[in-house]
């Protein structure tokens, strides 16, 4: 048997090695040959495009996305977690055997094709890899550190426009009126400095470098599922969740589907003459068009008659009880930072704004600063919880939620929903039930810490934000020790014998 | 290539004295931050657990590889322990009795990386680990990794 192998773990300097060495070992002992290719931190030697034509099969052994995975397209494949590469080679090697003889032998130009079967026609996957819920996890961790660079530089330049150019300067960049003064809007990108000065090119640079943010997320999710060709369908997809408005979790949904669409339609086989045209031409067509429709049709609209309902539903409670209304809000505020949720409970600060109310608007605002401010200090008192890359976004996030920039949470949140969103909204809801019951007012729309002059009961307006920061640190450090995995089990059984037969 | 010795006796301990994996984890690295490979035991050790709690690197036949890259390491080392009451890795088949701190530098290029990488092939061999296991003193082990691993 001619095998060619990836071996690859998070690390990089230790099971990627072993495992290379006993599936060298082993398949030795077994006469067979092997050429493996090391995807580790002492650097690659690719495997060559002759050993993979030349291979029978394809073992992958990896607890991370194997890199360029699509090479193997066509070819019976194995992925095993690596431990058991470790453990067990000549085990793994017998799975590649049964693999291989699961796929008929390639028939020649002018043998007859036999009506094979659907199931026997895709290259056979023998073996489950790392168990679905860290493979998922994978995915979202490498959409969220391709995207985190763009929340700091985006983040930190819009920032850094509210401090020179003050509240206003979002406004004088976009149009409309603030605080009584009523501005154009910039139609000609090429007058932006004359018309709004050097922070308003800070700003709008920042604001083009955040519209990226979903599209990356989206794409890179989909890239870890399907390798390149997932690019395509991903970023597709993360554009029309911007384009629908369905924020950070339309582009996380939106990422996941891309992926597993691209990867569907690399195993259907198609026959040499159109394979050549497949990467160019037909997977990324059928891949966005199939993926964009299903976001334009099947998520879209849910999504609009959810943000009307939304809506209605919120300025049907208008003049109820104040504080459950801040409560409510900053629910709403940290849900999905930047999503439908989050845009109803903005844009209800902002008509509540125009019609004299701002008290909902210094909720609105306050609770938006929570969840960045919140998990930057839950990264500095529990830096042990987080991986590496979200560690630095922790440090970018002071600044971010200090000047309401909610974008600064979405790297935690969409690596791990579940645990973050909820702690978040703990906090927000606080903010925001807080501000109102102590009165405080914000007649900016945003700048964060940065409008604070214009804050009407400004200490007020802080006893909130830092009683809610620290509400949802405290959740996001209790959710992040609670039902974490201690081991993934990957592997350790096949997936058949854990049924346990119950008599009678 | 490089002056410092992948791993030197004062990184040996045949007499590991260690209830679980963090404190086996906890005195090894000690002894790398005493002979000055690591610059800040605590943050090495939080790095070694985000990487343990990925996945436990237990193996079979009684291996613990605990590890990271990590920005407080100054040279790839190895800290070794031996345990005859075994320290429990998570491995399917029981406790660690070899246990390796393998600490690698977070920037390090490839070439800085290759001995950890020969290191690790020399680990699945059965004759390399029964070496370890027989070794009388540190500097068996010493002179063990020595030949087997760097090629002196």
């Amino acid at each position: 048997m001619n095998i060619v192998a990836v071996t690859s773990c998070p690390t990089g300097i230790a099971h990627t090695y072993m495992a290379a060495e006993s599936l060298e070992q082993a398949a030795r002992e077994a006469g067979h040959t092997i050429a493996v290719e090391t995807q580790g931190a002492a650097g690659a030697t690719p495997l060559s495009a002759e050993q993979i034509a030349a291979a029978d099969v394809v073992v992958l052994a990896a607890d991370v996305e194997v890199r360029n995975r699509e090479r193997f397209a066509g070819k019976p494949t194995v992925a095993v977690p690596i431990k058991r590469a470790i453990n067990d080679p000549s085990a793994v090697l017998d799975q590649a055997a049964a693999a291989m003889a699961a796929v008929p032998a390639p028939a020649g130009p002018n043998a007859p094709v036999p009506p094979a079967p659907p199931a026997a026609r895709r290259p056979v996957t023998a073996g489950e890899g790392p168990s679905g819920a860290t493979r998922v996890r994978q995915w979202l961790m490498t959409g969220v550190s391709y995207m985190i660079p763009f929340v700091a530089a985006g983040g930190i330049l819009i920032a850094l426009s509210f401090v020179l150019g003050g509240a206003q300067i979002a406004t004088k960049v976009n149009g409309g009126t603030f605080h009584g003064v009523s501005y154009p809007k910039v139609t000609d990108i090429s007058n932006l400095l004359a018309q709004a000065g050097v922070a308003g090119v800070l700003f709008k640079i920042g604001a083009i470098a955040f519209s990226m943010l979903v599209p990356i997320l989206a794409g890179f999710i989909a890239y870890a599922m399907a390798d390149r060709p997932g690019l395509v369908p991903g970023v597709v997809a993360g554009l029309l969740a911007n384009a629908i408005g369905a924020g950070f979790l339309g582009g996380l949904v939106g990422g996941l589907l891309a992926g597993g669409v691209a990867l569907a339609i690399l195993r259907i086989h198609v026959p040499k003459a159109v394979a050549g045209i497949m990467p160019v031409v037909v997977i990324p067509l059928v891949s966005t068009l199939i993926v964009g429709f299903l976001m334009i049709a099947a998520v879209g609209q849910p999504i609009a008659a959810a943000t009307r309902g939304l809506t209605d539903w919120l300025n049907s409670l208008n003049g109820t009880n104040a504080i459950a209304l801040g409560a409510l809000l900053g629910l709403m505020m940290a849900f999905d930072m930047g999503g439908p949720v989050n845009k109803v409970a903005y844009t209800f600060g902002l008509a509540s704004l125009a019609a004299g109310n701002q008290q909902v608007m210094a909720a609105v605002m306050a609770a938006g600063m929570t969840p960045p401010l919140a998990l930057a200090l839950a990264t500095a008192l529990r830096p042990g919880s987080f991986t590496k890359p979200e560690r630095e976004a922790g440090q970018a996030a002071w600044l971010l939620g200090a000047s309401f920039i909610t974008e600064g949470a979405i790297p935690f949140a969409a690596a791990d929903p579940l645990r973050i969103i909820p702690s978040l909204m703990m906090g927000s809801a606080v903010t925001g039930a807080l501000v109102m019951a102590l009165h405080a007012t914000s007649p900016a729309p945003h700048g964060g810490i940065w409008v604070i002059g214009l804050i009407g009961k400004p200490l007020a307006f802080l006893v909130a934000l830092v009683a809610g920061t620290a509400v949802s640190a405290a959740c996001v450090v209790v959710a992040k020790s609670l039902g974490r995995p201690v081991a993934t089990r990957a592997g350790a059984l096949p997936a058949d014998s854990r049924h346990v037969a119950v008599a009678g | 290539m490089n002056t410092t010795e992948l791993i030197t006796t004062e990184l040996v301990d045949l007499d590991l004295a260690a209830g679980d994996r963090a404190e086996a984890t906890a005195h090894l690295a000690g002894l790398l931050a005493g002979a000055g490979r690591v610059t800040d035991l605590d943050g090495f050790l939080a790095d070694v657990r985000a990487r343990e709690a990925q996945m436990p690197t237990g193996l079979e036949g009684g291996i613990g590889i605990p590890h990271a890259r990590s920005a407080f390491v100054t040279t790839p080392t190895l800290a070794f322990g031996r345990s005859t009451e075994g320290v429990d890795f998570g491995a399917e088949d029981g406790p660690a009795h070899l246990i390796f701190l393998i600490a690698a530098p977070e920037g390090g290029g490839a070439d800085h990386m290759t001995i950890l990488a020969s290191l690790a092939r020399r680990l699945v061999h059965r004759s390399f680990r029964e070496a370890l296991l027989g070794a009388a003193d540190p500097q068996a082990i010493v002179d063990l990794v020595d030949r087997e691993v760097v090629g002196k």
